[in-house]
């Protein structure tokens, strides 16, 4: 049994290739070793103190978000809730304020859930995880990523440590929405993103659908045509039910689930194409369009 | 035991020294080492808030947090919301508001009021109701516990 506390990334990763595993807020690690899903590892190291995973640096060819970033602050951040909108959207909707207080993205991202809410925004902004260890570092995309539910393809001595997203084309934005039952401390019944970019004529010139909570990992919408907004987002809701693997459990069967990740992935795009076109939508869409609006 | 480590918490201000299994969870170490059993367990799975506690003002579900995690924070309890002999204000606006019943959710309704009115002196009823949507009740339908927090709010910041 061993439990340290690291300030650096380096202190991090050596405890990380002796065996030890990170704990960051704790919310998915200590309820699921309570839950008997995982005992709690033997060797802990705790990296929410180190600076270097806190930062969120902006470049003219994107944004590096430390893995250590809390909801709270994606949620808020104003470049991010405007040019990212759709990663505020699924920060904004996790746990509870002290669950978006303690988690991290990087604990999102690597905990691998299908319903986890900030997976589909940042695969459909083609976001890459950076994964270092004491051999080097490497980048990932989400689709290789994930690998199952609560799995990965990082090795055991692999930290994420940011995760990058590149800027999108101009008029270009994202949405994240999903079914839920509960305001707060809810897991997506199911969810969708989208990102949409505008043409000048007003038309979808691009767009990228992914589903929440419908599949073993989270998983990209292939073959939506481009066309008009309404066109898209009809074809978007159409190709989502088709493509979704769904399980019924105590949640929603998986016809219902079926059903509703079609009505998502329209909405997703309807306000995605919204942003894009510059108007403002609040995060998370969630609260601005309906599902658990305010009265 | 092996896996029995020796630490330090700050609770309201005061030095604890703990001697506590590694993999305790912070709930039960501020009841039965610190002594202080004001945070409540209600659901133990991140779901209800009542055992919200703060960690450098910050609100923390302390049933999901591990103990060992929180040496070298500021850690704030119900207990350490009165102010010498007065009642911090929620608690007496809760109080005199009619937002407490059986009780059991208060301690943790009072810690995320306190964070949500350090971040936002002037919260909207919408605001107030999802800066208290991680904390359930089942006795009072919530009403006046959203009055109390802002009527707090309306005597801070006038």
């Amino acid at each position: 049994m061993s439990f340290t506390i690291a300030t650096t990334l380096d202190e991090a990763l050596q405890a990380l290739a002796t065996g030890a595993r990170p704990v960051a807020g704790g919310s998915d690690l200590v309820v699921g070793a309570r839950h008997g899903k995982a005992p709690l590892p033997e060797h802990l190291v705790a990296i929410d103190r180190i600076t270097e995973l806190q930062c969120i640096e902006v470049t003219d060819a994107g944004v590096c978000i430390g893995a250590g970033v809390n909801h709270h602050i994606i949620e808020h951040h104003p470049l991010l809730s405007n040019a990212f909108a759709g990663l505020s959207d699924g920060s904004a909707l996790v746990g509870s304020p002290s669950t978006r207080n303690v988690g991290t993205l990087g604990g999102n991202v690597m905990n691998s859930s299908p319903a986890m809410d900030t997976g589909s925004p940042l695969m459909v902004l083609g976001a890459e995880a950076e994964l270092r260890s004491l051999r080097g570092s490497r980048r990932v995309g989400m689709a290789e990523l994930w690998t199952g539910p609560g799995r990965h393809s990082a090795e055991a001595d692999e930290l994420c440590v940011a995760i990058h997203i590149a800027t999108p084309a101009p008029r270009s934005n994202s949405a994240y929405l999903r079914l839920e039952y509960r305001r707060s401390m809810e897991i997506a019944v199911v969810g969708a993103a989208a990102a949409v970019t505008i043409a000048d004529d007003g038309s979808v010139s691009a767009v990228r659908v992914a589903l929440t909570a419908v599949a073993p990992t989270i998983i990209e919408v292939t073959g939506i045509g481009l066309g008009s907004v309404a066109e898209v987002a009809a074809a978007a809701a159409a190709a989502a039910s088709e493509q979704a693997r769904p399980i019924s459990d105590v949640r929603a069967s998986d016809k219902y689930r079926r059903h509703t990740v079609g009505v998502m992935a329209r909405r997703a795009v309807e306000a995605a194409a919204r942003r894009a076109l510059g108007e403002p939508v609040s995060v998370p869409v969630n609260r601005a369009i309906g599902i658990g609006a305010a009265s | 035991m092996s896996d029995i480590v020796n630490y330090h918490l700050t609770v309201n201000g005061m030095d604890y020294p703990v001697n506590a299994a590694q993999g305790r969870n912070l709930l039960s170490v501020i009841r039965a080492e610190v002594g202080l059993t004001g945070t409540k367990e209600g659901c133990d799975d991140c779901e209800c808030g009542a055992c919200m506690v703060l960690l450098d003002g910050q609100p923390v579900n302390s049933c999901s947090f591990l103990a060992v995690q929180a040496q070298g924070r500021a850690i704030t309890t119900v207990e350490g919301l009165q102010q010498g002999d007065e009642m911090h204000p929620l608690q007496r606006n809760i109080l005199e508001e009619g937002g407490v019943q059986c009780g059991f959710c208060t301690p943790g309704m009072l810690l995320s009021a306190t964070a949500l009115l350090e971040r936002n002196p002037s919260p909207t009823e919408e605001d107030v109701r999802i800066g208290l949507s991680g904390n359930l009740c089942r006795c009072t339908g919530y009403a006046k516990i959203v009055a109390a927090v802002q009527r707090t709010a309306a005597e801070l910041h006038p």
